[in-house]
């Protein structure tokens, strides 16, 4: 990961992206007036949709580095719903949606139709949300990654069903609001479950690629897509992409809330190859859980309790001890980091 | 039409056993059907499977409910499975035991069918000394073919040749071939042996 | 060749001949045979340029398939039972999107209670998915309708199930004619995709569609299976000129020019229902069949057209659509139209309860004396039902109704009461 990390692009104090210009070299895939806009402008995704920004990176950056020669398997979810009405179309990509459970299935079908007809120049990704991927497709996903098909499998991961009205999944953080876990009652919000890291499961699975990305680094997304393609076999990419209509934060706050994730150990940022890590983004600016929680009003029961003083100090320590493991587990502090924390 | 129930045990070869004796009849030019008695698949669970011969096209698909023969592959089946149940009256009975008949204790079943037709032989011990294993299905086919004179034994040759590899075939042939010889000198001479069609005559030639 | 062969052989040989280059295996009994056999011949190198995927579920199966046949490879897979319930979202989603995916269902019942015998009920749970399903009666029709099955999925685009009775066929050694690679080459061309999913004309397959198209969409689902209606025949006859044999088509009559009474039935009972004919013919009686081969599309105006001078029609069903009785007679009787043909359902063979000719002499006897209801289950076992029933009328918690059961007949059977 040393290629997208030497520019740094966001100024710490605000979290929002930075302007600055850089060599032509360095430039994004995204900033090439030649991209392919594979999802292309015009859908129907809601102002501020980190998924949306999330798709046309990462398929753009596929699409760069298969040379145009890309077909794409969806899942059922908020990605197909609002580029397919048609003929509003939005993908100027080969493109099929099948069902909501068995978009890693398809790809593998389709990626043995290009290996039976000698079209191993054509490369294949899948992709879905987190529901599509952590639950229901969950399954079928397995058999993709134990089976080494070569398919790359990128999940963009907004933290709960959001196409049909913000209800939990299994990757919805312990504590959150959804439609299905209300902020009632004595435990409010989702419950403090084993949680389901399913790049780690991945990684089980001894494929040859596993990365963890977010919106918040749009330049590491795309460099980790490039790394992704280079591999033959089953790879999997994890995005973490806010959702403002399910998170309750303000559309123009995507980034920053996605940032917020990565830099108080929430989201950690991770790559891995055959099984082993081999790269982490470490922390730039370590922030407590509370400010990254306090920026959603999914969390915010966890800020407002009647019963506990205005503040839910258990439920709040429990989600710092989360991220801290991460950070432990990963080694997402370097000593410098460490450093500025403690001071 | 000619039926033939086979009843032994899972892993005796059961299935095998009807499935080998539909090829020997395709062998000589006959219509054949075989099929089991779909269970799960446990060894040592009692095993039923059929087969059918016939001059013409065989359309039923029914379980044989009146068999014209009897293989039996475990006596042990004998008080716990309802075998004799259908029998034709002239039926024919091959029982895999190296007790006789008397012995079996089935003498009540057995009653009214011709002595010639029914038959025990230690199929168990034969395959054992040949085969070197405890599967007694083709030691009985060949005595199928003695007792009954339905089924040559060159076209069971033929069988067991298509259903097993090459060594294993011809230690299951050595076998059958004794029993053959054992079951025609009980009963006082040779097998009956004819082939049933011309186009059987010339498949069984070629074949063989 | 013509050869003695367990029909999951028969039937893995023919769909190889077929060369399909993506074949998805899940074991089910009973179709595990013919995946089986399909592996050997993919790994020995005798099926070549052909991708051989060892899925994890059925679900999985039909949606690997659905991606490879999207992408214009000819795909095939094979399931049975609680499988294709498993993929039933995916069976309606390949017929939906118009893939010609060829799939055998080995036919077999569904639990619970768990059983793993043949009937139909796994078809007939489908039966509404948009796929063409066709009964094979003998494995030389199962054989043969999987070739026609290819032709007739790419010519239509459109998936078709071939339906074999379970165990009864896929397990039976009997004999067929398994045709040559160029015989099979020479009757089916090699897929040409209408829609196919290629990077270098992208399009998008499977966009929403709301409601100012979904309804166009689905007729044009119907009116393509009524273009099956003439396309089934065509490919049968077809089939014969270069094969020589009967197989396939809509329907198949067997001496019902001045039968009164007409036996309708789905799949290898047809067979026993035959030799039943026979018997009846021989002592006078007026009986003839009707072997149905096309269950979806359903062949009303053949149909009809075979039954008008009939005096009653006695369906043979292996299925029970609950709470009604016959799924197949239930689509008979609009097809036939005139109420004073009399109508009789059977429901036979459940769970693989021996179908006899002994009990099908009985209920066409019955049938033709009136003395039968409309609606009749072979061989059902009334006392055992009863004991049930009243028991159930006694006792609130009367427990597990199928492990009551099988305590019941085991204790008849031993003579206990």
């Amino acid at each position: 990961m040393s290629g997208p990390q030497r520019v740094k692009f966001y100024q710490t104090g605000t979290f929002t992206v930075g302007n600055r210009l850089l060599d032509i070299s360095v430039r994004s895939i995204q900033s090439d007036a030649d991209r392919h806009n594979s999802l292309n402008s015009g859908h129907r995704a809601c102002q501020g949709c980190g998924e949306a920004l999330g798709a046309r990176y990462a398929l753009d950056a596929a699409m760069h580095a298969a040379r145009g020669q890309l077909v794409v398997a969806n899942a059922t979810g908020c990605l197909e719903v609002f580029s397919t009405p048609y003929p509003e179309s939005s993908w100027r990509v080969a493109w099929l949606h099948s069902l909501f459970a068995n978009a890693s299935s398809v790809a593998t079908g389709m990626a043995a139709a290009m290996k039976v007809k000698g079209r191993t120049d054509v490369r294949v990704v899948a992709q879905g949300g987190d529901g599509g991927t952590v639950d229901i497709g969950f399954g079928c996903l397995s058999g993709m990654f134990e089976r080494n098909d070569d398919v790359l499998y990128i999940c963009y991961d907004n933290e709960a069903y959001m196409n049909t009205g913000v209800q939990r999944s299994s990757a919805t953080p312990p504590a959150a609001r959804t439609a299905t876990t209300p902020a009632v009652g004595p435990e409010p919000g989702n419950v403090f479950g084993q949680g389901k890291n399913v790049p780690l499961i991945a990684m089980a699975h001894g494929i040859p690629y596993v990365a963890t990305a977010s919106v918040a680094d749009l330049r590491d997304l795309e460099y980790k897509v490039a790394r992704a393609m280079e591999f033959r076999g089953a790879r999997y990419m994890h995005v973490h992409v806010p959702c403002p209509l399910g998170w309750g934060t303000p559309t123009s706050d995507t980034i920053k809330v996605a940032r917020m994730a990565v830099e108080c150990g929430l989201f950690p940022i991770v790559e891995a190859e055959y099984g082993e890590i081999i790269g982490r983004r470490e922390l730039r600016q370590r922030i407590p859980v509370d400010d990254y929680l306090r920026t959603q009003s999914r969390f915010a029961h966890l800020f407002s309790s009647r019963h506990l003083g205005g503040r839910d100090e258990a439920r709040i320590a429990q989600m710092q001890a989360i991220a801290d493991r991460n950070i432990a587990r990963f080694g997402l502090m370097s000593a410098r980091t460490a450093e500025k924390v403690n001071a | 039409m000619f039926e033939v129930r086979i009843h032994g045990r899972g892993g005796q070869g059961v299935v095998t056993a009807a499935e080998m004796l539909s090829i020997a009849g395709f062998t000589e030019g006959l219509w054949a059907q075989a099929f089991p008695s779909f269970g799960s698949e446990r060894m040592g669970a009692p095993v039923t499977a059929f087969c059918r011969l016939d001059e013409r096209e065989i359309r039923s698909r029914e379980p044989v409910n009146t068999p014209d023969a009897l293989i039996i592959q475990d006596p042990t089946l004998l008080h716990q499975v309802k075998v004799f149940d259908g029998l034709a009256k002239n039926g024919y009975v091959l029982i895999n035991s190296k007790r006789s008949l008397a012995e079996l204790g089935i003498a009540e079943f057995l009653a009214g069918l011709p002595a010639a037709n029914v038959m025990a032989i230690p199929a168990t011990e034969l395959a054992i000394k040949h085969v070197g294993r405890p599967l007694p299905n083709a030691v009985l086919l060949a005595g199928f073919c003695a007792v009954t004179g339905r089924i040559r034994l060159a076209s069971v040759e033929a069988a067991i040749r298509k259903k097993f590899p090459t060594a294993v075939a011809e230690r299951n042939i050595a076998a059958a071939r004794e029993a053959f010889a054992m079951v025609s000198e009980a009963r006082g001479g040779q097998g009956t042996q004819q082939v049933t069609t011309a186009e059987g005559a010339k498949r069984h030639a070629e074949a063989v | 060749m013509l050869k003695q062969c367990e029909g999951s052989v028969a039937i893995a040989e023919a769909v190889a001949l077929c060369r399909p280059e993506v074949i998805c295996a899940y074991p089910i009994t009973p179709q595990t045979h013919i995946v089986e056999g399909l592996g050997s011949l993919v790994k020995s190198g005798a099926l070549t340029n052909c991708e051989y995927i060892n899925v994890e579920s059925e679900f999985a199966a039909m949606s690997v398939a659905i991606g490879a046949s999207a992408c214009g490879a000819r795909s095939y897979t094979a399931t049975a039972s609680q499988g294709i319930l498993f993929m039933a979202e995916a069976v309606y989603n390949a017929s939906g999107l118009g893939l010609p995916i060829v799939m055998t269902v080995g036919n077999r019942a569904i639990g619970a209670p768990i059983n793993i015998w043949n009937d139909h009920t796994d078809s007939m749970a489908l039966r509404d998915a948009g796929w063409i399903q066709i009964f094979a009666e003998t494995n030389q029709e199962a054989v043969d309708l999987h070739i026609q099955a290819f032709k007739l999925a790419e010519a239509l685009s459109m998936p078709v199930m071939v339906c074999v009775d379970g165990f009864i066929l896929t397990h039976a050694y009997e004999r067929v004619d398994v045709p040559s690679q160029a015989d099979v080459d020479a009757y089916l061309p090699p897929y040409e995709p209408r829609q196919v999913i290629d990077p270098d004309e992208p399009v998008t397959i499977g966009a929403m569609v709301g409601p100012e198209a979904y309804m166009e969409v689905r007729y044009l689902a119907h009116a393509k299976q009524m273009q099956a209606l003439e396309l089934i025949p065509e490919l049968a006859a077809e089939f014969k000129a270069k094969f020589q044999r009967d197989s396939g088509g809509l329907i198949r009559t067997y001496r019902t020019e001045d039968a009164e009474t007409i036996v309708v039935a789905l799949g290898s009972v047809n067979g026993t229902i035959k030799d039943v004919v026979d018997a009846m013919r021989a002592d006078g009686v007026r009986i003839g069949a009707v072997s149905l081969i096309s269950f979806r599309p359903f062949p009303s105006q053949a149909l009809h057209d075979a039954l008008a001078h009939a005096k009653r029609v006695i369906t043979i069903e292996k299925s029970l659509s609950v709470g009604i009785g016959g799924n197949v007679s239930h689509n008979l009787r609009m097809a036939i139209q005139n109420p004073q043909v009399r109508m009789y359902t059977v429901i036979a063979g459940l769970g693989g309860r021996a179908v006899t000719r002994v009990s099908l002499d009985r209920v066409f006897r019955e049938a033709m004396d009136d003395r039968l209801e409309p609606l009749h289950f072979l061989d059902l076992n009334h006392e055992i039902v009863d004991r049930q029933l009243e028991r159930e009328r006694l006792v609130r918690r009367s427990g597990p109704v199928a492990e009551s059961v099988l305590r019941d007949v085991g204790g008849v059977t031993a003579g206990i009461k």
